[in-house]
Protein backbone atom coordinates (compact mmCIF):
# COMPACT_ATOMS: atom_id res chain seq x y z
CA UNK A 1 0.00 0.00 0.00
CA UNK A 2 1.39 3.15 -0.67
CA UNK A 3 1.85 6.40 1.45
CA UNK A 4 -0.65 8.34 -0.56
CA UNK A 5 -3.43 5.91 0.74
CA UNK A 6 -2.02 5.50 3.96
CA UNK A 7 -2.30 9.59 4.57
CA UNK A 8 -5.45 9.53 2.85
CA UNK A 9 -7.20 6.68 4.15
CA UNK A 10 -8.30 5.98 8.01
CA UNK A 11 -6.63 2.40 8.14
CA UNK A 12 -5.27 1.52 11.47
CA UNK A 13 -3.33 -1.33 11.79
CA UNK A 14 -2.99 -3.08 15.17
CA UNK A 15 -1.26 -6.46 16.35
CA UNK A 16 -3.21 -9.63 15.83
CA UNK A 17 -5.15 -10.83 18.97
CA UNK A 18 -4.85 -13.90 20.37
CA UNK A 19 -8.75 -15.05 19.60
CA UNK A 20 -11.54 -13.78 17.13
CA UNK A 21 -14.96 -14.10 16.52
CA UNK A 22 -14.45 -14.45 12.64
CA UNK A 23 -11.11 -14.78 10.92
CA UNK A 24 -11.33 -14.36 7.37
CA UNK A 25 -8.00 -15.12 5.33
CA UNK A 26 -7.39 -13.46 2.12
CA UNK A 27 -7.70 -9.06 2.24
CA UNK A 28 -9.15 -9.26 -1.29
CA UNK A 29 -12.84 -7.60 -2.21
CA UNK A 30 -14.56 -10.49 -0.90
CA UNK A 31 -12.67 -11.06 2.33
CA UNK A 32 -13.24 -7.23 3.52
CA UNK A 33 -16.41 -6.82 1.97
CA UNK A 34 -17.48 -9.93 3.99
CA UNK A 35 -15.70 -8.15 7.16
CA UNK A 36 -17.08 -4.64 6.43
CA UNK A 37 -20.61 -6.23 6.08
CA UNK A 38 -20.34 -7.76 9.52
CA UNK A 39 -19.41 -4.90 10.73
CA UNK A 40 -21.31 -2.22 9.31
CA UNK A 41 -24.87 -4.81 9.29
CA UNK A 42 -24.29 -7.24 11.85
CA UNK A 43 -22.45 -5.00 14.61
CA UNK A 44 -19.83 -7.74 14.85
CA UNK A 45 -16.43 -6.04 15.21
CA UNK A 46 -14.54 -8.39 16.16
CA UNK A 47 -13.14 -9.59 13.31
CA UNK A 48 -9.58 -9.98 11.99
CA UNK A 49 -8.69 -10.05 8.12
CA UNK A 50 -5.02 -11.94 6.97
CA UNK A 51 -3.49 -11.67 4.01
CA UNK A 52 -0.49 -12.99 2.71
CA UNK A 53 0.58 -9.95 0.95
CA UNK A 54 -1.03 -6.24 0.88
CA UNK A 55 -4.66 -5.73 0.38
CA UNK A 56 -6.22 -6.13 -2.65
CA UNK A 57 -2.91 -7.52 -4.10
CA UNK A 58 -4.68 -10.56 -5.40
CA UNK A 59 -7.38 -10.75 -7.92
CA UNK A 60 -8.90 -7.31 -6.59
CA UNK A 61 -5.92 -5.37 -7.90
CA UNK A 62 -5.95 -7.95 -11.04
CA UNK A 63 -9.29 -7.54 -13.19
CA UNK A 64 -10.99 -5.40 -15.44
CA UNK A 65 -13.53 -4.00 -12.56
CA UNK A 66 -16.78 -4.60 -15.11
CA UNK A 67 -19.85 -4.48 -13.15
CA UNK A 68 -23.19 -6.07 -14.56
CA UNK A 69 -26.19 -8.04 -13.97
CA UNK A 70 -26.91 -9.93 -17.22
CA UNK A 71 -26.68 -13.53 -16.53
CA UNK A 72 -27.99 -16.36 -17.80
CA UNK A 73 -29.85 -18.19 -15.35
CA UNK A 74 -32.33 -16.61 -12.29
CA UNK A 75 -30.37 -17.68 -9.28
CA UNK A 76 -27.44 -15.65 -10.73
CA UNK A 77 -29.25 -12.39 -12.60
CA UNK A 78 -30.78 -11.76 -8.90
CA UNK A 79 -27.29 -11.89 -6.65
CA UNK A 80 -25.50 -9.98 -9.19
CA UNK A 81 -28.39 -7.18 -9.85
CA UNK A 82 -27.87 -7.18 -5.80
CA UNK A 83 -24.31 -6.52 -6.08
CA UNK A 84 -25.41 -3.64 -9.17
CA UNK A 85 -27.66 -1.92 -6.59
CA UNK A 86 -25.22 -1.93 -3.37
CA UNK A 87 -22.04 -1.00 -5.68
CA UNK A 88 -24.71 1.85 -6.91
CA UNK A 89 -25.02 3.13 -2.94
CA UNK A 90 -21.42 2.23 -1.96
CA UNK A 91 -19.71 5.68 -2.40
CA UNK A 92 -22.89 7.13 -0.57
CA UNK A 93 -22.59 4.49 2.26
CA UNK A 94 -18.19 4.89 2.55
CA UNK A 95 -17.80 8.30 1.88
CA UNK A 96 -15.29 7.40 -0.52
CA UNK A 97 -15.22 8.13 -4.23
CA UNK A 98 -14.87 4.66 -5.56
CA UNK A 99 -14.95 5.98 -9.97
CA UNK A 100 -17.80 4.28 -10.02
CA UNK A 101 -19.01 5.27 -13.77
CA UNK A 102 -22.63 3.41 -15.02
CA UNK A 103 -21.98 3.24 -18.76
CA UNK A 104 -23.99 0.55 -19.78
CA UNK A 105 -22.59 -2.62 -21.28
CA UNK A 106 -23.33 -3.87 -25.33
CA UNK A 107 -23.55 -7.83 -25.66
CA UNK A 108 -23.05 -7.80 -29.57
CA UNK A 109 -24.43 -11.09 -31.81
CA UNK A 110 -22.42 -12.14 -34.92
CA UNK A 111 -24.64 -14.92 -35.80
CA UNK A 112 -28.29 -16.25 -36.11
CA UNK A 113 -27.27 -18.11 -33.04
CA UNK A 114 -25.62 -15.79 -31.12
CA UNK A 115 -28.77 -13.27 -31.89
CA UNK A 116 -31.23 -15.83 -30.34
CA UNK A 117 -28.82 -16.44 -27.20
CA UNK A 118 -28.75 -12.80 -26.86
CA UNK A 119 -32.76 -12.11 -27.08
CA UNK A 120 -33.81 -15.08 -24.47
CA UNK A 121 -30.76 -13.46 -22.27
CA UNK A 122 -32.24 -9.63 -22.53
CA UNK A 123 -36.17 -11.52 -21.67
CA UNK A 124 -34.73 -13.90 -18.61
CA UNK A 125 -33.03 -10.94 -17.33
CA UNK A 126 -35.67 -8.36 -17.48
CA UNK A 127 -38.04 -10.86 -16.00
CA UNK A 128 -35.23 -11.92 -13.43
CA UNK A 129 -35.00 -7.72 -12.17
CA UNK A 130 -32.03 -6.80 -14.63
CA UNK A 131 -32.79 -4.33 -17.03
CA UNK A 132 -31.65 -5.71 -20.54
CA UNK A 133 -32.57 -5.21 -23.98
CA UNK A 134 -32.31 -5.90 -27.63
CA UNK A 135 -31.25 -3.31 -29.65
CA UNK A 136 -30.74 -3.07 -33.62
CA UNK A 137 -27.57 -2.35 -35.39
CA UNK A 138 -28.56 0.88 -35.56
CA UNK A 139 -28.83 1.43 -32.14
CA UNK A 140 -26.01 -0.41 -31.78
CA UNK A 141 -24.36 2.87 -33.80
CA UNK A 142 -25.64 5.34 -31.71
CA UNK A 143 -24.29 3.73 -28.13
CA UNK A 144 -21.30 3.24 -29.54
CA UNK A 145 -20.51 5.37 -33.24
CA UNK A 146 -16.64 3.48 -32.78
CA UNK A 147 -17.89 0.64 -34.08
CA UNK A 148 -17.79 -0.88 -37.17
CA UNK A 149 -21.29 -2.50 -37.79
CA UNK A 150 -20.16 -4.73 -40.49
CA UNK A 151 -17.49 -6.33 -38.27
CA UNK A 152 -14.45 -5.85 -40.73
CA UNK A 153 -16.79 -8.02 -43.30
CA UNK A 154 -16.48 -10.86 -41.07
CA UNK A 155 -17.91 -10.49 -38.06
CA UNK A 156 -21.45 -8.29 -38.60
CA UNK A 157 -22.82 -6.38 -35.86
CA UNK A 158 -26.62 -8.08 -36.04
CA UNK A 159 -27.71 -6.35 -33.24
CA UNK A 160 -26.89 -6.66 -29.40
CA UNK A 161 -28.13 -6.63 -25.79
CA UNK A 162 -27.94 -3.84 -23.75
CA UNK A 163 -27.31 -3.75 -19.89
CA UNK A 164 -27.74 -0.15 -18.93
CA UNK A 165 -26.91 -0.34 -15.72
CA UNK A 166 -23.26 -1.92 -16.88
CA UNK A 167 -20.56 0.39 -14.79
CA UNK A 168 -17.12 0.10 -13.81
CA UNK A 169 -15.58 1.36 -10.73
CA UNK A 170 -11.79 1.82 -9.59
CA UNK A 171 -10.74 -1.54 -8.17
CA UNK A 172 -8.57 -0.48 -5.24
CA UNK A 173 -10.42 2.27 -4.27
CA UNK A 174 -13.18 -0.05 -3.82
CA UNK A 175 -10.69 -2.29 -1.63
CA UNK A 176 -9.74 0.31 0.25
CA UNK A 177 -13.08 1.71 1.28
CA UNK A 178 -14.36 -1.31 2.14
CA UNK A 179 -11.16 -1.89 4.54
CA UNK A 180 -11.41 1.58 5.83
CA UNK A 181 -14.83 0.81 6.55
CA UNK A 182 -14.35 -2.43 8.61
CA UNK A 183 -11.37 -1.09 10.27
CA UNK A 184 -13.07 1.90 11.73
CA UNK A 185 -15.66 -0.19 13.47
CA UNK A 186 -12.92 -1.90 14.81
CA UNK A 187 -12.18 -4.75 12.45
CA UNK A 188 -8.43 -5.50 12.17
CA UNK A 189 -6.93 -6.02 8.91
CA UNK A 190 -2.81 -7.93 9.26
CA UNK A 191 -0.90 -7.58 5.89
CA UNK A 192 2.38 -9.98 5.18
CA UNK A 193 0.52 -12.96 7.43
CA UNK A 194 0.43 -15.62 5.88
CA UNK A 195 -1.93 -18.33 7.06
CA UNK A 196 0.03 -21.27 7.25
CA UNK A 197 -3.10 -23.99 8.69
CA UNK A 198 -5.79 -24.12 10.16
CA UNK A 199 -5.92 -25.47 14.40
CA UNK A 200 -8.73 -28.52 13.91
CA UNK A 201 -10.48 -29.84 17.06
CA UNK A 202 -12.01 -33.53 16.02
CA UNK A 203 -14.16 -32.16 12.83
CA UNK A 204 -14.58 -28.46 13.96
CA UNK A 205 -12.34 -25.82 12.95
CA UNK A 206 -11.15 -23.49 15.67
CA UNK A 207 -8.45 -21.25 14.26
CA UNK A 208 -5.59 -20.40 12.16
CA UNK A 209 -2.07 -20.85 11.87
CA UNK A 210 -0.21 -17.81 10.89
CA UNK A 211 3.02 -16.49 10.76
CA UNK A 212 2.33 -14.70 13.92
CA UNK A 213 1.12 -17.57 15.84
CA UNK A 214 -1.98 -19.23 16.92
CA UNK A 215 -5.68 -17.75 16.43
CA UNK A 216 -8.48 -19.03 17.65
CA UNK A 217 -11.94 -17.89 15.88
CA UNK A 218 -15.46 -18.59 15.97
CA UNK A 219 -15.76 -19.01 12.54
CA UNK A 220 -13.05 -19.28 9.67
CA UNK A 221 -14.08 -18.09 6.19
CA UNK A 222 -11.91 -18.61 3.09
CA UNK A 223 -11.98 -15.37 0.59
CA UNK A 224 -8.93 -16.93 -0.77
CA UNK A 225 -8.38 -16.08 -4.85
CA UNK A 226 -6.14 -18.54 -6.46
CA UNK A 227 -5.00 -20.60 -3.67
CA UNK A 228 -8.19 -21.72 -2.08
CA UNK A 229 -7.91 -25.29 -2.62
CA UNK A 230 -4.72 -25.28 -0.41
CA UNK A 231 -6.59 -23.63 2.53
CA UNK A 232 -9.70 -25.76 1.85
CA UNK A 233 -7.35 -29.07 2.25
CA UNK A 234 -6.24 -27.78 5.43
CA UNK A 235 -9.40 -28.65 6.53
CA UNK A 236 -9.78 -31.93 5.12
CA UNK A 237 -12.04 -30.66 2.00
CA UNK A 238 -11.60 -31.27 -1.83
CA UNK A 239 -13.25 -28.57 -4.34
CA UNK A 240 -14.63 -28.73 -7.83
CA UNK A 241 -12.23 -26.26 -8.64
CA UNK A 242 -9.19 -25.37 -11.27
CA UNK A 243 -7.32 -22.64 -11.34
CA UNK A 244 -6.37 -20.99 -14.07
CA UNK A 245 -4.58 -17.28 -15.96
CA UNK A 246 -6.46 -15.01 -16.82
CA UNK A 247 -5.19 -11.80 -18.48
CA UNK A 248 -6.37 -8.37 -19.57
CA UNK A 249 -3.93 -5.26 -20.73
CA UNK A 250 -4.71 -1.24 -21.60
CA UNK A 251 -3.02 0.37 -24.41
CA UNK A 252 -2.39 4.51 -24.37
CA UNK A 253 -5.01 6.54 -24.01
CA UNK A 254 -7.90 7.38 -26.14
CA UNK A 255 -8.18 10.74 -26.82
CA UNK A 256 -12.01 10.64 -27.36
CA UNK A 257 -14.86 9.48 -24.56
CA UNK A 258 -15.64 5.71 -25.67
CA UNK A 259 -19.23 5.00 -24.08
CA UNK A 260 -20.36 1.94 -22.98
CA UNK A 261 -18.71 -1.75 -22.16
CA UNK A 262 -18.03 -3.56 -25.35
CA UNK A 263 -18.62 -7.07 -25.18
CA UNK A 264 -18.70 -9.91 -27.97
CA UNK A 265 -18.85 -13.65 -26.73
CA UNK A 266 -18.16 -14.84 -30.36
CA UNK A 267 -14.77 -12.76 -30.36
CA UNK A 268 -14.11 -13.67 -27.31
CA UNK A 269 -13.08 -10.40 -25.80
CA UNK A 270 -14.41 -7.40 -23.88
CA UNK A 271 -13.39 -3.40 -24.00
CA UNK A 272 -14.11 -0.70 -21.69
CA UNK A 273 -12.20 2.42 -21.30
CA UNK A 274 -10.88 3.56 -17.75
CA UNK A 275 -10.90 6.65 -16.30
CA UNK A 276 -7.34 7.50 -17.69
CA UNK A 277 -8.68 6.72 -20.83
CA UNK A 278 -7.05 4.17 -21.32
CA UNK A 279 -8.85 0.92 -23.49
CA UNK A 280 -8.74 -2.06 -21.34
CA UNK A 281 -8.96 -5.49 -23.10
CA UNK A 282 -9.84 -8.70 -21.52
CA UNK A 283 -10.63 -12.13 -23.02
CA UNK A 284 -10.96 -15.95 -22.21
CA UNK A 285 -8.76 -17.33 -19.67
CA UNK A 286 -5.97 -19.53 -20.71
CA UNK A 287 -5.98 -22.90 -21.34
CA UNK A 288 -3.94 -24.71 -18.92
CA UNK A 289 -4.49 -24.74 -15.19
CA UNK A 290 -1.56 -22.68 -13.74
CA UNK A 291 -0.78 -20.31 -10.78
CA UNK A 292 1.83 -18.37 -12.56
CA UNK A 293 1.08 -14.77 -12.90
CA UNK A 294 3.16 -14.68 -16.22
CA UNK A 295 1.38 -12.64 -19.53
CA UNK A 296 2.21 -13.67 -22.76
CA UNK A 297 2.70 -12.25 -25.97
CA UNK A 298 0.46 -14.29 -28.33
CA UNK A 299 -2.52 -13.00 -25.93
CA UNK A 300 -1.80 -9.41 -26.74
CA UNK A 301 -1.48 -10.15 -30.95
CA UNK A 302 -5.17 -12.73 -30.55
CA UNK A 303 -6.88 -10.12 -28.37
CA UNK A 304 -5.80 -7.22 -30.58
CA UNK A 305 -6.66 -9.07 -33.74
CA UNK A 306 -10.15 -10.21 -32.65
CA UNK A 307 -10.97 -6.51 -31.09
CA UNK A 308 -9.93 -4.77 -34.49
CA UNK A 309 -12.54 -6.36 -36.32
CA UNK A 310 -15.14 -4.66 -33.80
CA UNK A 311 -13.13 -1.36 -33.33
CA UNK A 312 -10.77 -0.85 -36.00
CA UNK A 313 -9.85 2.81 -34.29
CA UNK A 314 -7.42 0.90 -31.73
CA UNK A 315 -5.07 0.39 -34.81
CA UNK A 316 -3.45 3.38 -33.94
CA UNK A 317 -3.08 3.28 -30.27
CA UNK A 318 -0.86 1.28 -28.58
CA UNK A 319 -0.55 -1.78 -25.66
CA UNK A 320 1.00 0.23 -22.79
CA UNK A 321 0.86 -2.74 -19.92
CA UNK A 322 -0.37 -6.26 -19.19
CA UNK A 323 -1.13 -8.29 -16.35
CA UNK A 324 -2.45 -11.35 -15.55
CA UNK A 325 -4.84 -12.84 -12.88
CA UNK A 326 -5.19 -16.42 -11.21
CA UNK A 327 -8.96 -17.53 -11.33
CA UNK A 328 -10.59 -20.12 -9.30
CA UNK A 329 -12.99 -21.79 -12.23
CA UNK A 330 -15.98 -23.79 -10.91
CA UNK A 331 -16.83 -26.87 -13.31
CA UNK A 332 -20.43 -24.91 -13.89
CA UNK A 333 -19.03 -21.80 -14.50
CA UNK A 334 -20.39 -20.09 -11.43
CA UNK A 335 -19.76 -19.45 -7.50
CA UNK A 336 -19.58 -21.38 -4.54
CA UNK A 337 -19.96 -19.86 -1.31
CA UNK A 338 -21.10 -21.05 1.82
CA UNK A 339 -20.60 -23.69 4.09
CA UNK A 340 -18.86 -26.63 3.85
CA UNK A 341 -19.96 -29.61 6.34
CA UNK A 342 -16.61 -29.00 8.19
CA UNK A 343 -17.78 -26.82 11.51
CA UNK A 344 -16.79 -23.67 11.83
CA UNK A 345 -15.70 -23.22 8.04
CA UNK A 346 -17.21 -20.95 5.59
CA UNK A 347 -16.15 -20.27 1.35
CA UNK A 348 -16.68 -18.12 -0.98
CA UNK A 349 -14.65 -18.87 -3.76
CA UNK A 350 -15.30 -20.28 -7.39
CA UNK A 351 -15.20 -16.51 -8.51
CA UNK A 352 -13.56 -17.14 -12.00
CA UNK A 353 -13.52 -14.13 -13.92
CA UNK A 354 -16.79 -12.66 -12.21
CA UNK A 355 -15.43 -11.60 -9.14
CA UNK A 356 -15.17 -8.08 -9.19
CA UNK A 357 -18.63 -7.32 -9.88
CA UNK A 358 -20.19 -9.63 -6.91
CA UNK A 359 -17.85 -7.72 -4.09
CA UNK A 360 -20.66 -6.06 -2.31
CA UNK A 361 -23.30 -8.57 -2.56
CA UNK A 362 -20.92 -11.74 -1.62
CA UNK A 363 -19.93 -9.57 1.13
CA UNK A 364 -23.18 -8.70 2.11
CA UNK A 365 -24.97 -12.41 1.59
CA UNK A 366 -21.15 -13.98 3.25
CA UNK A 367 -21.88 -11.93 6.59
CA UNK A 368 -25.75 -12.76 7.05
CA UNK A 369 -25.01 -16.20 6.77
CA UNK A 370 -21.66 -16.22 9.37
CA UNK A 371 -23.88 -13.63 11.77
CA UNK A 372 -26.91 -15.29 11.80
CA UNK A 373 -25.87 -19.02 10.67
CA UNK A 374 -28.90 -19.38 8.22
CA UNK A 375 -27.95 -19.15 4.96
CA UNK A 376 -29.15 -16.63 2.83
CA UNK A 377 -31.98 -17.26 -0.31
CA UNK A 378 -29.90 -15.69 -2.45
CA UNK A 379 -26.96 -17.63 -2.30
CA UNK A 380 -28.76 -20.45 -1.24
CA UNK A 381 -28.50 -22.19 -4.35
CA UNK A 382 -24.85 -21.68 -5.06
CA UNK A 383 -23.54 -23.62 -1.92
CA UNK A 384 -20.65 -26.79 -1.86
CA UNK A 385 -23.28 -29.22 -1.81
CA UNK A 386 -24.57 -28.50 -4.96
CA UNK A 387 -22.94 -31.03 -6.58
CA UNK A 388 -23.74 -33.64 -4.71
CA UNK A 389 -27.12 -32.68 -5.42
CA UNK A 390 -26.80 -32.76 -8.43
CA UNK A 391 -28.18 -29.24 -9.12
CA UNK A 392 -25.20 -27.24 -10.69
CA UNK A 393 -25.71 -24.12 -11.78
CA UNK A 394 -24.61 -24.02 -15.36
CA UNK A 395 -23.93 -20.46 -16.78
CA UNK A 396 -21.18 -20.75 -18.99
CA UNK A 397 -22.30 -18.41 -21.54
CA UNK A 398 -22.54 -15.02 -19.34
CA UNK A 399 -18.82 -14.97 -18.20
CA UNK A 400 -18.11 -13.71 -21.48
CA UNK A 401 -14.93 -15.39 -21.38
CA UNK A 402 -15.27 -18.69 -22.31
CA UNK B 1 6.82 -15.80 -24.69
CA UNK B 2 3.69 -18.05 -24.90
CA UNK B 3 3.73 -21.27 -23.27
CA UNK B 4 5.63 -23.48 -25.73
CA UNK B 5 4.73 -27.58 -25.57
CA UNK B 6 7.28 -30.59 -26.67
CA UNK B 7 5.39 -32.44 -28.77
CA UNK B 8 7.67 -35.91 -29.31
CA UNK B 9 6.78 -35.92 -32.44
CA UNK B 10 6.39 -32.22 -33.81
CA UNK B 11 8.93 -30.71 -31.40
CA UNK B 12 7.62 -27.64 -29.29
CA UNK B 13 4.73 -26.35 -30.64
CA UNK B 14 2.62 -23.10 -29.34
CA UNK B 15 0.17 -23.99 -26.56
CA UNK B 16 -2.33 -22.91 -28.77
CA UNK B 17 -2.41 -26.27 -30.61
CA UNK B 18 -2.95 -28.40 -27.99
CA UNK B 19 -6.32 -29.64 -25.80
CA UNK B 20 -4.82 -29.78 -22.41
CA UNK B 21 -6.09 -33.25 -20.42
CA UNK B 22 -5.86 -33.56 -16.88
CA UNK B 23 -4.77 -36.88 -15.19
CA UNK B 24 -7.60 -37.40 -12.60
CA UNK B 25 -6.61 -39.29 -9.52
CA UNK B 26 -9.41 -39.81 -6.62
CA UNK B 27 -7.53 -40.08 -3.55
CA UNK B 28 -7.32 -44.03 -2.22
CA UNK B 29 -9.35 -42.68 1.56
CA UNK B 30 -12.34 -42.55 -0.42
CA UNK B 31 -13.92 -45.52 -0.37
CA UNK B 32 -18.05 -45.10 -0.97
CA UNK B 33 -18.46 -45.90 -4.37
CA UNK B 34 -20.89 -43.01 -5.06
CA UNK B 35 -18.44 -40.67 -3.00
CA UNK B 36 -15.67 -41.99 -5.50
CA UNK B 37 -18.04 -41.32 -8.55
CA UNK B 38 -18.53 -37.78 -6.98
CA UNK B 39 -14.95 -36.60 -6.68
CA UNK B 40 -13.91 -38.13 -10.14
CA UNK B 41 -16.83 -35.92 -11.87
CA UNK B 42 -16.10 -32.91 -10.17
CA UNK B 43 -13.21 -32.46 -7.64
CA UNK B 44 -9.66 -31.83 -8.93
CA UNK B 45 -6.04 -31.82 -7.58
CA UNK B 46 -5.38 -28.48 -8.44
CA UNK B 47 -2.05 -28.87 -7.26
CA UNK B 48 0.72 -25.87 -7.23
CA UNK B 49 3.98 -27.52 -7.88
CA UNK B 50 5.22 -30.41 -10.63
CA UNK B 51 2.53 -31.55 -11.97
CA UNK B 52 2.00 -34.86 -14.23
CA UNK B 53 -0.60 -34.08 -17.04
CA UNK B 54 -1.87 -35.25 -20.77
CA UNK B 55 -1.58 -33.33 -23.90
CA UNK B 56 -3.38 -33.39 -27.07
CA UNK B 57 -1.46 -32.16 -30.16
CA UNK B 58 -5.05 -31.90 -31.90
CA UNK B 59 -3.19 -29.12 -35.09
CA UNK B 60 -0.13 -31.63 -34.99
CA UNK B 61 0.40 -35.38 -35.09
CA UNK B 62 -2.87 -35.53 -33.35
CA UNK B 63 -1.24 -37.73 -30.58
CA UNK B 64 -1.59 -37.98 -26.86
CA UNK B 65 1.69 -37.26 -24.94
CA UNK B 66 2.28 -37.00 -21.01
CA UNK B 67 4.62 -34.07 -19.72
CA UNK B 68 5.22 -33.24 -16.14
CA UNK B 69 5.09 -28.90 -15.68
CA UNK B 70 5.55 -26.86 -12.30
CA UNK B 71 2.06 -24.91 -12.15
CA UNK B 72 3.68 -22.27 -10.10
CA UNK B 73 5.93 -21.28 -12.95
CA UNK B 74 4.92 -23.01 -16.29
CA UNK B 75 8.42 -24.52 -16.62
CA UNK B 76 8.08 -27.88 -18.64
CA UNK B 77 9.80 -30.33 -16.48
CA UNK B 78 10.66 -33.14 -18.94
CA UNK B 79 8.56 -34.86 -21.86
CA UNK B 80 7.72 -38.54 -22.12
CA UNK B 81 5.71 -40.44 -25.10
CA UNK B 82 2.66 -42.40 -23.45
Amino acid sequence: MNEFVERQMKLTWRPPKKSYDVVIVGAGGHGLATAYYLATRHGMSNVAVFERGYIGGGNSGRNTTIIRANYGIPAAVRFYQRSVDLYRGLEEETGRWLMHQQKGILWMAHSQAAVRAERMRAKLNTEFGAQTEWVEPRQVRELCPELDIEGGGRWPVLGASYHPQGATARHDRVVWALAEGAMERGAHVHQNTPVEGLVLDGERVTGVRTAAGDVAAGAVVSAVGGHVSRIAAMAGLRLPIRTHRLQAFVTNHYQQQFGPIVASSELFFYASQTARGEMLLGAEIDPQPSFSYRSSHDFVQDVCRRALCLLPFMSNLRVLRQWTGVCDMSPDYSPIMGQTGVNGFYLTTGWGTWGFKAIPAGGEQMAELIATGEVPELIAPFGLDRFARDRTMADRGSAGTH
Amino acid sequence: MSLRIPCPTCGDRSVHEFVHGEIRRVPDHLTDPDERDLDFAFNHDNEEGVVAERWFHAQGCRRWFEIRRDTTTDRIVEAEES
